[in-house]
């Protein structure tokens, strides 16, 4: 690796310790609102984890012998998993279907992807009970080929190197090393093909997760679609992030971004938000589908059922009515209000099926203790802090170093 | 459009299994090889209510002995420190009491979940759990349909429990200890082939004494823990609505569509890559 990194001011060793030094401190101010309600939180939830790993899992989290998964795995990963979708979406349209004018928000795209497997499948740590044995179906201690969960760890694991490979020229860059930087770039649409082929197989997956606990969740939420719908469903949690995320990003970080870019926005909001009304109007009918397939009409008239009604026409119907109304005129700030609720949706139905619908008739019901709340915070603040520190120093959002513009 | 059960799957599926193996993927194994696996056969018009089977759990699996006991009304469950409990249950008949415990299905969903093999069907019958390949996911327990396997989640260094069969004792050539100290003889220990001629026997020799129903011989694909009963399993807190075909059958649709997707999505995304190669100098906007 080392003669193909050339740092910029100077090829000395002593000078490369100096850029990482320089680049580890932290940027910007420090008392920023963001930084005095994440810092404590962070730390409260650091506490809690070491009490985890000390006590067991049933110290912090309101986890029964009926419901073994809660917020961590139904929120954390299961939703997590698919807001991350917006990375896979974007690489295929730019790579794939060539649409040139959606490359500025490639990088960000996938950085938040990656990122957030790393942080949210990570979170799967925490809840896993002995982590020590997780290698086991990596170095064959067992292979549970007939898993859908063995399945659905080994892409996650997978998608985070095809999406470090995707993002690994930017690291280049910032590094300076033009000849990595030729080759990695070299590698993007073999990581990209990779990329969504492993992402259509664990979006859906993380449905089929759910297809044995068949008598367990309720049945407006239980149908042997669920794969597909998690998999339609993903398309437009991913683009809502990609919304909601490029809207904050474009006012924190507006001194990285050129002119241009800034303009261009819009523009991509609008496609983005073209598209979102596509996938939500399938995912809609979709469900129509489904819900005429399984007869299941006597439910509707439960409160189980005004539920269900709610999650379709509040959280899927109406987002994708306004997503439609607002790309025809051109209305930005509606596009954003659209995305917001359809986040909602896509956490309100990953809960429905993970955490609300799953033995919505025990007893005892499931609700998460304020530990597993404060936790998945603390892993969401972590996150937002990483990406803060990777944008404010690598090519993400700011234009590439002139050397490599034309290489990719 | 018309959407028939599975057939998305389906198709996915063979198409998937024709590139893998390149011939269609052979059906399951017809039942010759399932019949031989040891099973308990339970006559709950013979059991007593005693606990004896409770107490022995406990004494082979070092366990803390029961503290409570069988009473209408109550249902008490395993759970970590327990791997079987007996019930009591006011039926149309009076009270008639029920073991609980891992049913050692044939084709068994918390097996076909784990993702380490650590839940394993042995060749012999039982269901065990191997604790140096879990890793404590609990996707077994999400997946059981009778809700047996349990969790220590006050452990840092948890197991997974629950009733194995006494496979350690099977293999050194004894009985499950809850059949070899049954007083009442409810419990009765065999190939699962004989357990099934036997309760069929003892249901037609005794027409007015059982309910006409093995519990267990079609439940969730076949279960190595039979049941006979003196009414409907209703009546005794059985899930009479489980579905006949075995659990893990549910995700296979799925899990043989992955090849396929494997084989033909890199194509297909090659294949529209190249087709729109060619228009992008010209048109910078698509949307
Ligand atoms: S009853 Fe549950 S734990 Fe026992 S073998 Fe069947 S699926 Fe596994
Ligand atoms: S908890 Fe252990 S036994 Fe159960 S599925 Fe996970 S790895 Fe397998």
């Amino acid at each position: 690796m080392n003669n193909t990194i050339s740092v910029p001011l100077s090829e000395e060793k002593k000078s490369r310790w100096k850029f990482f030094l320089g680049e580890l401190k932290p940027k910007g101010k420090m008392f920023t609102w963001f930084n005095v309600i994440s810092i404590p939180i962070m730390l409260l939830g650091l506490g809690l984890i070491v009490i985890r790993f000390w006590k067991g899992i049933g110290s912090i989290t309101n986890l029964t012998q009926e419901v073994p998964w809660g917020l961590w795995i139904g929120f954390d990963v299961v939703t997590g998993v698919a807001f991350a979708g917006g990375a896979y979406v974007v690489t295929f349209m730019v790579y794939i279907l060539n649409m040139k004018s959606y490359r500025s928000i490639v990088r960000v795209t996938v950085l938040n992807g990656f990122l957030a497997y790393v942080f949210y499948a990570g979170a799967l740590l925490l809840d896993l009970g002995r982590p020590w044995n997780v290698i086991n179906p990596i170095i064959g201690n067992g292979f549970g080929t007939s898993s859908v969960l063995f399945l659905v760890a080994w892409h996650f694991l997978l998608y985070m190197l095809a999406e470090l490979i995707e993002f690994s020229p930017a690291i280049a860059e910032w590094l300076g090393a033009k000849r990595a930087c030729k080759i990695l770039s070299g590698m993007t649409l073999a990581a990209v093909i990779f990329g969504i082929t492993l992402s259509t197989l664990h979006q859906s997956g993380l449905g089929a997760l759910y297809l044995m606990a068949k008598e367990k969740i309720h049945t407006l939420w239980y149908s042997e679609f669920i794969p597909i719908l998690f998999f339609v469903s993903s398309i437009f949690a991913g683009l809502s992030m990609v919304i909601f995320e490029g809207s904050i990003t474009h006012k924190v970080f507006s001194d990285q971004i050129s002119e241009k870019n800034h303009e261009q926005h819009h523009k991509i909001l609008r496609g983005l938000s073209k598209v979102c009304t596509g996938a939500l109007f399938a995912y809609f009918f979709l469900q129509v589908l489904v819900f005429v397939h399984s007869k299941n009409w006597d439910y509707l008239s439960t409160p189980m059922g005004y539920w269900y009604l709610t999650e379709m026409l509040g959280f899927v119907l109406l987002p994708m009515l306004l997503f439609y109304y607002s790309y025809r005129n051109n209305n930005i700030t509606l596009i954003k209000v659209a995305s917001v609720i359809t986040m909602l949706g896509v956490i309100v139905n990953r809960l429905n099926v993970t955490v609300i619908g799953f033995r919505w008739d025990a007893a005892v019901h499931y609700v998460p203790s304020w530990m597993e709340i404060v936790v998945t915070m603390a892993v969401i603040f972590t996150e937002i802090w990483i990406f803060r520190w990777v944008i404010n120093r690598l090519p993400v959002l700011r234009e590439s170093p002139s050397w490599a513009k034309n290489m990719h | 459009m018309s959407i028939n059960r599975r057939s998305f799957f389906k198709a996915l599926g063979v198409t998937g299994a024709t590139f893998v193996f390149g011939k269609e993927a052979p059906a399951r194994p017809a039942n010759e090889e399932v019949t031989e696996f040891k099973a308990i056969l339970y006559d709950s018009t013979k059991c007593i209510g005693c606990q004896t089977c409770e107490f022995s759990c406990a004494e082979a699996h070092n366990l803390p002995e029961p503290e409570d006991f069988p009473e209408m009304g109550v249902v008490r469950k395993t759970d970590e420190n327990r791997r079987t409990v007996v019930n009591s249950y006011d039926t149309s008949i009076g009270e008639v009491y029920v073991k609980r415990q891992c049913m050692h299905c044939n084709d068994p969903a918390c097996g076909a979940a784990c993702l380490t093999q650590a839940m394993h069907k042995t060749k012999e019958g039982p269901v065990i759990w191997r604790e140096d390949k879990c890793m404590g996911c609990r996707y077994c327990m999400v997946s059981c349909p009778f809700d047996v396997p349990k969790f220590e989640y006050d452990s840092p260094n948890p197991k997974i429990t629950k009733c194995n069969m006494c496979f350690e004792r099977q293999e050194e050539g004894k009985l499950p200890a809850c059949v070899e100290n049954c007083p009442g003889e409810a419990l009765l220990f065999g190939t699962r082939r004989e357990l099934i001629a036997e309760a069929r026997r003892r249901i037609s020799e005794n027409p007015d004494v059982y309910y006409d129903h093995i519990y267990g011989e079609t439940e969730a694909g076949g279960t190595s823990f039979l049941y006979l009963s003196p009414v409907p399993f209703e009546e005794i807190g059985f899930n009479t609505g489980i579905q006949k075909a075995s659990y893990p059958s549910l995700t296979k649709g799925f899990l043989y569509s992955v090849p396929a997707v494997f084989v033909l999505w890199p194509m297909m995304l090659l294949g529209i890559q190249d087709a729109t190669k060619d228009k992008q100098p010209k048109t910078e906007d698509h949307e």
